[in-house]
């Protein structure tokens, strides 16, 4: 096969995986950021906390990171509506949930990062399943194990979720508060419990994605920002309410990041991946998947 | 249930008050008698990107702190460390540097850890014409010229000309010459002159350049990268990257099965524990740039009692379990200061400066001298190989072996095993 053509299928391919673990971090922003209208610029410093997590039970318990990351959710939910409670609380409820809002999230990420410094220590941490070092290879591509296992395990809980939303009355309940949280109390539905209980998921997703994270590669506390920028760009791109825009612009992310750094080096990714979202915008501004209001 | 009186509040606060003074005076016991300390102060990465070596240079800092108070202090005086946690951002450290100096009126200041942090003290430091001795800058003082300050790193003053250049000597000695030569760098300070020493001396031997690119910081994937690296062929590969990109590059190169005759440079991170238990037999025949080994050839009187002292703080400190890389450079750096003290009699700033530019240092890391620059009068940049490495034990880095040095020959104990991509 012709070396170039090899070199774009594999930049293809790693790229997909690469989306596959930018979609686990930002699907749960799509809930809190695109549906709940929460700018949670904490959302990856939570995810690292559920990689620090993942990690300490994965080996105390000697399971599977990803095992670990759905076993810890129903924790992180909780912690989700704690965290919720105190934003109503002492913003939303104000209606000052814009700039201070945005400014308690900031403290809850320093916070966060401090925490884990204090508890953890500075250095990476991590917890490698048993597949982490082997790569499948159909014919000239390659698969490691490594990105392709995160990544099919972001798919299905995308999926799991995007069922819930479409399937059951609180999932319709959360999409319902997105659109016009007023008329949600018109049909006796208490629109604070509903938005509660999707910010819970949204964290416990930011777990899941934390355990994703720990099969890719080592984490510190400073993990996540890096992940700041791209998660937020990946759901205004994908149309901020919609999952299944979240998934595409993530997968987009993440092959145009990996194509550009395999035919123009890597320092043109981030240019060019952020350009993209900056066309994208220009074109369809509600974003891929977003309705025009 | 009892109520609590403001007086009874009172005497549990002076309980607590004195408490805490016991603590500091187990670290520094002559404080606790009453004697007036000799204050060092300075700033460090606690916390942020940099912590990881930051807190592994401070546990060190305080090891020397207690043991010159153990022997009876510095000029009779006990030693007392005041620091600060610069949370890994530039921008806090002039204002700790101006408060050490204005308000806790220190004698004397240290730095913070590299580069990054290093700069903005400078202009404090220098405005009080304060003698300064800091730890594994690259090339602050080009800019600033500051005839008392002095930099603890193996780089010296020329670090184009002579960084990588151990790696092209080791290169040289392969069974076939080097032909080509792929680098890649993180955009920093240290990495990009790193990149540039290996691009100038591969030219000036008339190795072809192949690929030569950069990446920012925020890389997640090395796959595609690594891949493009490999379809240039290199007979040898150059990175120098920076602790969380490390990890990626070598997993993705060992995912990709990236053979080549050398593979290595400029890395930090692989010299950490954190690395050496994840990556284990990944590291095999890796060719990398370091400051210490423990390898007989470097096995400097006082290092290896440091380091048993280190290990027995280092969990408890929640920092590198080893201390191989930065802690002895640590303890070095507070050597050199306690000695130009001990040599001048008094803190005299001025006195200590000249003292600094004439003097050789016995320190854990062998003998110091320092250029007129303030760098080190004669680099030693080491190239080691990782040899023989099957898993992620750490206990094999405790002994000779592990992590052999093939450059400079003065402390060479181990041959170069090539290529890169082999098993154990």
């Amino acid at each position: 096969m012709d070396p170039d053509l090899v070199l774009l299928l594999n930049g293809i391919v790693s790229g997909l995986l690469l989306g596959g673990l930018y979609a686990a971090a930002a699907s749960g922003l799509a809930v809190a950021f695109g549906m709940l209208d929460i700018v949670n610029i904490a959302h990856p410093a939570l995810m690292v906390t559920g990689a620090f997590t993942v990690v300490v039970l994965g080996t105390w318990l000697g399971l599977d990171p990803l095992l670990v990351a759905v076993l810890q959710a129903p924790l992180f939910y909780l912690l989700g509506t704690g965290i919720y409670s105190a934003y109503h609380h002492f913003f939303e409820k104000r209606g000052e949930e814009a700039l201070q809002g945005l400014a308690f999230f900031f403290g809850v990420m320093f916070i966060i990062e401090v925490g884990l410094v204090m508890v953890f220590g500075p250095e990476q941490h991590f917890l490698d399943p048993s597949y982490a070092y082997t790569t499948w290879r159909l014919g000239e591509i390659d698969l490691p194990l490594r990105m392709l296992v995160p990544a099919l395990f972001a798919m299905a809980c995308i999926g799991a979720l995007f069922l819930f939303l479409h399937r059951s009355f609180v999932g319709l309940a959360i999409a319902a508060v997105a659109q016009d949280a007023d008329a949600l109390r018109l049909m006796a539905i208490d629109p604070v419990r509903i938005k509660r209980f999707a910010f819970g998921i949204s964290i416990a997703l930011a777990s899941m994605a934390g355990g994703a994270l720990v099969v890719v590669q080592p984490v510190e506390p400073s993990s996540g920002q890096v992940f700041i920028g791209r998660i937020f760009a990946i759901c205004i791109m994908g149309g901020m309410a919609s999952l299944p825009g979240c998934v595409m612009a993530a997968l987009l992310f993440g092959v145009v990041e990996n194509v550009t750094a395999t035919f123009y080096g890597p320092s043109w990714s981030p240019a060019v991946a952020f350009g993209w979202l900056l066309l994208v915008l220009a074109f369809r501004p509600q974003g891929l998947f977003g309705k025009a209001a | 249930m009892q109520n609590i009186t403001r007086r009874d509040f009172g005497r549990l606060a002076m309980a607590a008050a004195v408490g805490g003074a016991g603590v500091s005076a187990g670290v520094f016991p002559a404080m606790a008698q009453g004697a007036n300390p000799i204050r060092i102060g300075f700033s460090m990465s606690l916390s942020g990107g940099l912590a990881g070596n930051g807190r592994a240079a401070l546990a060190a800092q305080q090891i020397w702190a207690a043991d010159v108070n153990a022997k009876g202090g510095l000029l009779g005086r006990p030693v007392q460390l005041v620091f600060y946690d610069d949370q890994t951002n530039g921008g806090q450290v002039p204002g700790i540097y101006t408060k050490l100096l204005d308000v806790d009126k220190v004698d004397i200041v240290t730095s913070p850890y590299a580069t990054a942090m290093i700069a903005p003290a400078m202009p404090v430091v220098m405005q009080r014409q304060m003698c300064f001795v800091t730890i594994l800058g690259a090339g602050v003082n080009t800019t600033f010229k500051y005839n008392r300050h002095f930099n603890m790193n193996v780089v010296g003053d020329n670090m184009k000309e002579t960084f990588a250049k151990g790696f092209l000597d080791i290169a040289d000695t392969l069974a076939t010459k080097p032909r080509s030569i792929a680098i890649l760098a993180v955009d920093n300070d240290f990495a990009q002159r790193a990149a540039e020493s290996a691009r100038f001396l591969a030219r000036q031997r008339n190795i072809r350049v192949v690929y030569d690119r950069s990446y920012p910081p925020s890389t997640v994937d090395f796959t595609p990268t690594l891949r493009a690296v490999q379809a240039a062929r290199p007979d040898l590969i150059y990175i120098a990257s920076y602790p969380p990109d490390s990890n990626g590059i070598l997993r993705a190169a060992s995912e990709l099965r990236i053979s080549a005759q050398m593979f290595g440079g400029g890395m930090v991170g692989p010299q950490l524990a954190a690395f050496q238990a994840q990556l284990g037999p990944i590291l095999n025949n890796l060719v990398n740039w370091d400051i210490f080994s423990i390898e007989p050839t470097m096995n400097y009187p006082g290092v290896s009692d440091f380091l048993t002292k280190y290990r027995a703080v280092a969990a408890r400190e929640q920092t590198d379990v080893l201390g191989n890389y930065i802690p002895p450079y640590a303890y070095a750096q507070m050597q050199v200061v306690e000695q130009a003290v001990t040599r001048v009699g008094k803190i005299d700033q001025g006195l200590m400066a000249a003292d600094m530019h004439s003097q050789v240092f016995d320190t854990i890391i062998g003998p110091v001298t320092f250029a007129a620059s303030g760098e080190w009068a004669h680099e030693r940049n080491l190239y080691c190989q990782f040899q023989g490495i099957t898993d992620g034990n750490l206990e094999r880095y405790k002994s000779p072996g592990a992590k052999v040095i093939l450059y400079p020959p003065s402390l060479k104990s181990g041959t170069l095993r090539t290529p890169y991509g082999t098993p154990a």
